[in-house]
């Protein structure tokens, strides 16, 4: 079984994306700008606690236990479901998840379905398998409802639509909207404006459309309850009105009890969006008669994360919980934005879990879209050691290529085992220094090198400091000879 | 005290008067410098760009070269937080429990420069003198990787007739990251070319750190744009007198 993830196995390499994003100046700055907004408020509202390295430390631990028992906790979570009166299925990979969807809406009649912001449904592609079979998915997240009506791809999993400010908003509701049908006669350029557009185009489908579609933030093993954060009401709306819930979620979002629940919730919204806590908090176990939906269904989604396990320390990227701190700190995020990583999930949490989740051929230049700064460590609130993680794949990477002879003789691996050889001898380095000395010597002006063959990657923008006559040992042994002198 | 220097290979080569900054210093402060020949490298760029295989005799070198140093000073803070931050883990996957004891008996003597002074040896005023305009900029290994804080800025508060200027977002990384510069040069002249905004905003004469890879980045922009603006490591400022200029 070779997992894909969305298309991220037909994107182009990170650094070829990333060098088309860096062109676009509108994107820099609506990436700039968005970035550090978020950045600042959740700078500002994690500095009031001051537990919040506790906090970490015990987010932290909370997800390295569910990990290792996470066989008992799924069990213990789907008998709970059950005995509540819904219904639980798995899923191995997308296409299972994709028909198990599919055939349920498909059961109902349903045409169409309401849908709450989901990763996971992204991660499966669910929206193009639904519109194939002639049911028409609505995304009712504002910003989800911007991609899917400009047509676009998310490019942040918390604000998908980071990528596009309010002006380019506008262009997409007047283009898209019936906006006469909707009682305006005309658009506004204010937020207030297109929110109020938003909520009128909205409301008719919560209203009509009888099956919803959601994913979860978490699954509570002890009460088989699931619970979703947002922040616009729109989740419970499409959690509580339908006839059907369908709720897709990744195995690894379960947690043990309600308890637990505390600690997640005084990070999760802090990290997210800078906020003390989400403006909606919705929790619900199965069917509960004259109140919500009818027939309620979860799927558990694997799709890679049971492999991801397997490996003791890259596994901690299935303890995220999706705030995203991650992607707002990240100084390459901030500048290439995330449709660059090809990914369904971008930046640096993206980079550790896309190549695992599906077949690491499928991205490879991830790992290394990193200047490994160490903001995202920093910034997440469950503590992934999100460099460790990268340097890990690399090191898979690397293995893998030095078992293929092309591999063995790339540029790369030849000039690595030459360097790693002249380490181990102080007379080898001593040659190697006179070497490099020597070598420069053509392209050395002033002081600098403006270009060398070999080295234009770097003096395409940048210049090299010469190398000096004396290295620090000749002068040391210079030095000591002139003392004994 | 008898101080090892591990001078780290990239000083070695390209800025040897970074490591003989750090002897000027240390000797200064009636401190004995000693430089075991027998160094080279420490391993980070090897490990950081995968190739941890090539970097384990590179750590095997480094241990077997200082094992019975009193306390080693690097002026390189990315080397020191390979050497604290992965040495243990590295040492323990080489299979070797006489190499695990060594390490762990080694790494909490190995010291980054500026660390070194303000808190093994208690100094902040090492009698320095700098009449220059300057500002500063935590790399990314001493900002969160060796967690420095406060500890550049109260060596260089202390030197005199020195003009230190806040840097506006210093904690952004510049963009160099080992391997990451070749491999992601597009975006990481993207961060570079920030970088040097905020540090011309400054107006400083000369960007200062504890690290000279980031520095050798950054250094590489601001002279091919012909800003004037030069940099300095931390020790060579530190070095500097009122009758010893030394930058």
């Amino acid at each position: 079984m070779s997992i894909r993830i969305g298309k991220a196995a037909e994107a182009p390499p990170f650094q070829e994306a990333a060098r088309h994003a860096l062109e676009d100046s509108q994107l820099r700055h609506n990436m700039r700008h968005a970035t550090h907004v978020i950045r600042n408020k959740r700078n500002n509202i994690v500095g009031e606690l001051p537990d919040w390295e506790q906090l970490r430390a015990a987010a932290s631990a909370a997800k390295a236990h569910v990990m290792r028992y996470l066989d008992l906790y799924l069990e213990q979570f789907e008998r709970n479901v059950i005995k509540a009166g819904g219904h639980v299925h798995w899923a191995s990979d997308a296409d299972e998840a994709r028909q198990i969807i599919r055939d349920l809406v498909e059961q109902h009649g349903g045409k169409e379905v309401i849908k709450v912001k989901t990763m996971t449904s992204e991660e499966i592609e669910l929206n193009p398998e639904l519109a194939a079979h002639g049911i028409t998915p609505y995304e009712t997240d504002l910003a989800e409802l911007i991609i899917q009506l400009g047509e676009d791809f998310s490019s942040h999993f918390v604000v998908p639509a980071l990528h596009i400010n309010h002006l380019q908003i506008r262009q997409i509701f007047k283009r898209k909207m019936p906006l006469e049908q909707m009682g305006l006669s005309d658009l506004g350029e204010k937020p207030p404006e297109l929110a109020e557009a938003a909520r009128r185009y909205l409301r008719e489908k919560f209203l009509r459309v009888k099956i919803g579609v959601s994913g979860a933030n978490f699954a509570i093993a002890e009460t088989g309850s699931l619970v979703v954060v947002e922040s616009e009401g729109n989740g419970r709306m499409c959690l509580t009105l339908p006839d059907v819930l369908i709720t897709l979620v990744g195995i690894e979002k379960v947690v043990p009890t309600f308890q637990d629940l505390e600690v997640f919730f005084n990070m999760l919204a802090r990290s997210a969006t800078g906020e003390r806590m989400s403006p909606y908090v919705s929790v619900w176990t199965a069917v509960n008669p004259n109140d919500g939906p009818k027939e309620f269904h979860v799927v558990l989604l694997d799709n890679g994360r049971t492999r991801v396990l397997e490996d003791e320390e890259g596994r901690q990227a299935l303890h995220c919980i999706r705030c995203a701190a991650c992607l707002n700190a990240c100084p390459v995020y901030g500048r290439t934005g995330g449709h660059a990583y090809g990914a369904v999930y971008p930046g640096p949490i993206g980079a550790i879990l896309m190549p695992q989740l599906q077949a690491l051929e499928h991205s490879q230049s991830l790992p290394y879209a990193s200047s490994l700064c160490g903001a995202c460590y920093e910034a997440c609130p469950v503590k992934i050691n999100i460099p460790e993680v990268l340097i890990h794949l690399r090191s898979k990477l690397v293995q893998g290529k030095q078992e293929h002879i092309g591999g063995k003789l790339s540029r790369e691996n030849i000039g690595m085992k030459m360097m790693s050889r002249v380490f181990q001898s102080e007379s080898r380095l001593r040659r190697a220094h006179k070497l490099a000395r020597l070598g420069q010597g053509p392209f050395k002006a002033d002081g600098v090198v403006s270009s060398m063959p070999g080295f234009s990657a770097w003096t395409r923008s940048r210049d090299l400091p010469a190398i000096p006559k004396q290295s620090f040992r000749e002068w040391w042994r210079d030095r000591g000879r002139q003392k004994r002198a | 005290m008898l101080v090892s220097l591990f001078v780290a290979c990239y000083n070695d080569l390209l800025f040897p008067q970074t490591g003989r900054a750090v002897v000027k210093v240390l000797e200064r402060l009636g401190h004995t410098v000693e430089f075991r020949s027998a160094q080279t490298c420490c391993g980070q760029m090897h490990y950081n760009t995968g190739y941890i295989r090539e970097s384990e005799p590179l750590l095997r070198r480094f241990v077997e070269t200082f094992r019975d140093a009193e306390v080693v000073c690097a002026p390189s803070s990315s080397c020191v937080a390979m050497i604290r931050d992965h040495y243990p883990k590295l040492a323990r996957e080489m299979n070797d429990p006489g190499l695990v004891a060594d390490v762990d008996q080694l790494v909490p003597r190995v010291f980054e420069f500026s660390e070194f002074l303000v808190k093994k040896l208690g100094v902040e005023d090492v009698g320095a003198y700098y009449p220059h305009r300057v500002t500063y900029h935590p790399a990314c290994h001493s900002l969160r990787g060796l967690k420095l804080g406060d500890i550049p800025y109260r060596l260089l508060q202390k030197v005199r007739s020195l003009q230190l200027i806040e840097l506006p977002e210093k904690e952004e990384c510049c963009g160099f990251g080992g391997t990451f510069s070749i491999k992601n040069a597009d975006t990481s002249q993207a961060m570079l070319a920030d970088k040097v905004r905020t540090i011309l905003d400054t107006e400083a004469e000369l960007c200062i750190a504890t690290d000279n890879s980031c520095l050798m980045h950054i250094f590489g922009s601001l002279h091919r744009g012909r800003t004037g603006v030069k940099t300095a490591h931390i020790a060579e400022v530190l070095a500097s007198t009122e009758g010893e200029p030394f930058v």
